[in-house]
């Protein structure tokens, strides 16, 4: 067993091969059919195939190729969960809370996602934002979106 | 003749005042994100797609083109003023073009820039106008069997031009086309990878890929590393040029032109393969190829009027194909079919109007570049004073609202985060997100064009090499993805795109 020598081309390749193989079972699930008359899984399970396929030469470029040259950033977890947070928050309340509460506590979070920007800043961002956001696409543009939802009694 | 009549339907479209202002709302926004490092032309027509679909659908494409094009001035302006390019093809701009601002001549290099990029704008949209026609005849003559070929060759080629492992751009298209299967199928109506979510039956919203991938990954990637960015220049003086400076402008930008609107053709980031060629070409032409790197006006002209003209040409695959040759294409191709229009040859005989339209509204949106460009230069760079970390949260707020509006579907707001976790995650190993984001496009339409061609042959796989257009297409995907891997054409390829990063 060779050590993998290079960590991006591991990862991405086992990522590769992990979802062709995901898409390729389900594909199996559905009508093959033949070339003539191709059934909804025939053109996925060719394109699955081909993915596992590409992963698994990524996978050997791993241990052929020589080590990734850069290191690696870290990775910014309190950021990351709290733009994913931001992304649920609001899909998750924009029609019960409406487009203001859902919208603030959405820009809220990603503006604290940064290191730089403490709590008041975040606050203040936010206020603008929505704000901005308001002018721009209810008054403005018109949209069917309510401001203010049902959950607040509106 | 009919080009002047044709463009006339065009100037009579684009000059109403709905769409000349529509127009300049894209250059400005273009110019705006072009300016501002951190969000590119992609994120902000993905942002975007959903508030022009209330639009008529040319005020909606003349936006939309107007952002693209806005995009590729805006970024020569910061690439010179702070030597961060906004856009990738002004990463070249940024070489001389901030030596220039070092050395105090900010002014005469955003001349430059402007006018060059103005010029090759200008014969560049001409350059439309009149190939996109006869190309047109061509694809009319096109069967399944050849769209399949086609799109197949647009796919390879768009990858033979990034940069970074084929193997990894192959899989990202290969990714994007199965997120593409994602629905019903078309056939058979059939629901596929939906797993029992009645949202999924329409397939992955596109608009929530693009800002997943795009918008998203990017955000959580600058997350990683927050740099703050100085200004170098608070105030631009002496916004003109000598007559020397003119005249050693005046070839290399006709040159860049004839060699941007070439590459722009070709499909997959041609205007930043452009620009790249255009400063080789200028350094070894020049009488002093040493002051390149030193501040040189040649190497701003060069490449400042390559992607501009190639910006314009990259719009002859879309218009007489429906084949998109950037990320920004595909989305405009999203664009037209929301809009109920099947993007492709028949649009320049059906929609003349529209198709006109948009050709004409590039003239008068490179003008209006022109003007917002020069004298208020001012404005945009004290808009490089934002920092990032208040335009991010805008960003993520603007691309909930706009994806939230096409379907009123909390499912796309949350398709949003997965993939953007995904593209990420992704970035992060050196998967470069445009491919996945092309196939994705291009999915549904190879699955039909494969299957369609089949039926017609009789299940007879033989038809795509039998059928001459056909093969000829499918033996150019297959030079160009031979050729990508030799080792020596690698490591001239990495060479053109090493100081892109």
């Amino acid at each position: 067993m060779v050590a993998p020598r290079s960590l991006k081309n591991l990862v991405s390749g086992l990522i590769f091969v992990g979802l062709g193989l995901a898409f390729g079972y389900a594909s199996l699930g559905y009508q093959v059919g033949t070339a003539l008359r191709m059934g909804p899984g025939y053109f996925p399970l060719l394109l699955s195939g081909l993915l596992v396929l590409l992963g698994v030469v990524i996978l050997i470029q791993a241990i052929a190729m020589e080590a990734d040259e850069a290191k690696m950033e870290r990775v910014p977890w309190s950021g990351l969960a709290l733009i994913m947070g931001a992304l649920v928050f609001f899909g998750a309340t924009v029609r019960g809370l409406g487009l203001v509460p859902a919208l603030f506590v959405a820009t809220f979070m990603s503006a604290f996602a940064s290191s730089r920007t403490g709590l008041f800043g975040a606050l203040a961002i936010a206020a603008v934002l929505v704000l901005i956001c308001v002018a721009i696409f209810i008054w403005g543009l018109g949209m069917p979106l309510r401001t203010f939802g049902p959950w607040l009694g509106f | 003749m009919d080009l002047i009549a044709n463009l006339g339907l065009g100037f009579e479209t684009a000059f109403t005042f709905h769409n000349v202002l529509y127009c300049f709302v894209g250059v400005l926004l273009g110019t705006l994100v072009g300016v501002l490092p951190g969000i590119g032309p992609t994120g902000t027509v993905a942002i975007l797609l959903p508030i022009t679909f209330t639009f008529e659908p040319v005020t909606a494409l003349i936006m939309l083109a107007g952002i693209y094009y806005g995009a590729q001035y805006g970024g020569s302006t910061s690439a010179i003023l702070i030597n961060l390019p906004g856009e990738s093809s002004s990463a070249v701009t940024a070489i001389d073009g901030h030596q220039m601002a070092r050395q105090g001549r900010a002014g005469p290099a955003l001349v430059t820039a402007a006018l060059g990029s103005f010029f090759a704008g200008s014969v560049a949209t001409l350059l439309l106008a009149v190939a996109a026609p006869p190309l047109t005849r061509v694809a009319l003559q096109f069967g399944s069997a050849e769209y399949f070929s086609l799109i197949v060759l647009g796919l390879i080629a768009s990858i033979a031009l990034a940069h970074g492992s084929i193997v990894k751009a192959l899989a990202m298209i290969v990714l994007g086309l199965l997120l593409s299967m994602v629905g019903q199928d078309l056939f058979s109506g059939t629901p596929r990878f939906t797993f029992g979510f009645f949202e999924l039956y329409n397939g992955i919203n596109f608009v929530s890929v693009a800002v997943g991938v795009f918008g998203v990954a990017e955000i959580l990637r600058n997350l990683e590393n927050e740099a703050t960015r100085t200004l170098l220049v608070k105030k631009v003086e002496n916004l003109w040029l000598t007559r020397e400076d003119f005249r050693r402008i005046v070839n290399p930008i006709l040159r860049a032109t004839g060699l941007g609107s070439a590459l722009g053709i070709l499909p997959g980031g041609g205007h930043v393969l452009a620009s790249f060629a255009s400063y080789s070409l200028e350094k070894r032409l020049a009488r002093n190829p040493r002051e390149f790197g030193k501040g040189a006006i040649e190497g701003v002209a060069g490449p400042e009027a390559a992607n501009n003209a190639a910006a314009q040409t990259s719009f002859i695959p879309l218009m007489t194909l429906g084949i998109p040759a950037h990320p920004v294409m595909a989305l405009i191709i999203g664009a037209f079919i929301i809009h109920g229009i099947t993007p492709g040859p028949k649009v320049i005989s059906d929609e003349p109007a529209l198709f006109w339209g948009v050709i004409a509204s590039m003239w008068i949106g490179n003008v209006l570049l022109v003007i917002l460009n020069l004298p208020l230069v001012g404005m945009w760079v004290k808009l490089l004073t934002i920092p990032y970390r208040m335009l991010f949260p805008a960003i993520v707020g603007f691309a909930c609202i706009g994806t939230y509006s096409i379907g009123l579907n909390a499912f796309d707001i949350y398709a949003i985060a997965v993939l953007g976790l995904l593209g990420y995650v992704l970035v992060r190993m050196d998967c470069e997100p445009a491919p996945l984001l092309l196939g994705f496009v291009l999915g549904p339409l190879l699955e039909e064009h494969l299957r369609r061609a089949l039926i017609i042959s009789r299940g007879d796989p033989m038809t795509f090499i039998e059928r001459p257009i056909s093969a000829a297409l499918l033996a150019v995907a297959a030079i160009a993805i031979v050729l990508s891997l030799l080792p020596a054409i690698r490591k001239k390829r990495d060479e053109v795109f090493v100081e892109e990063d």
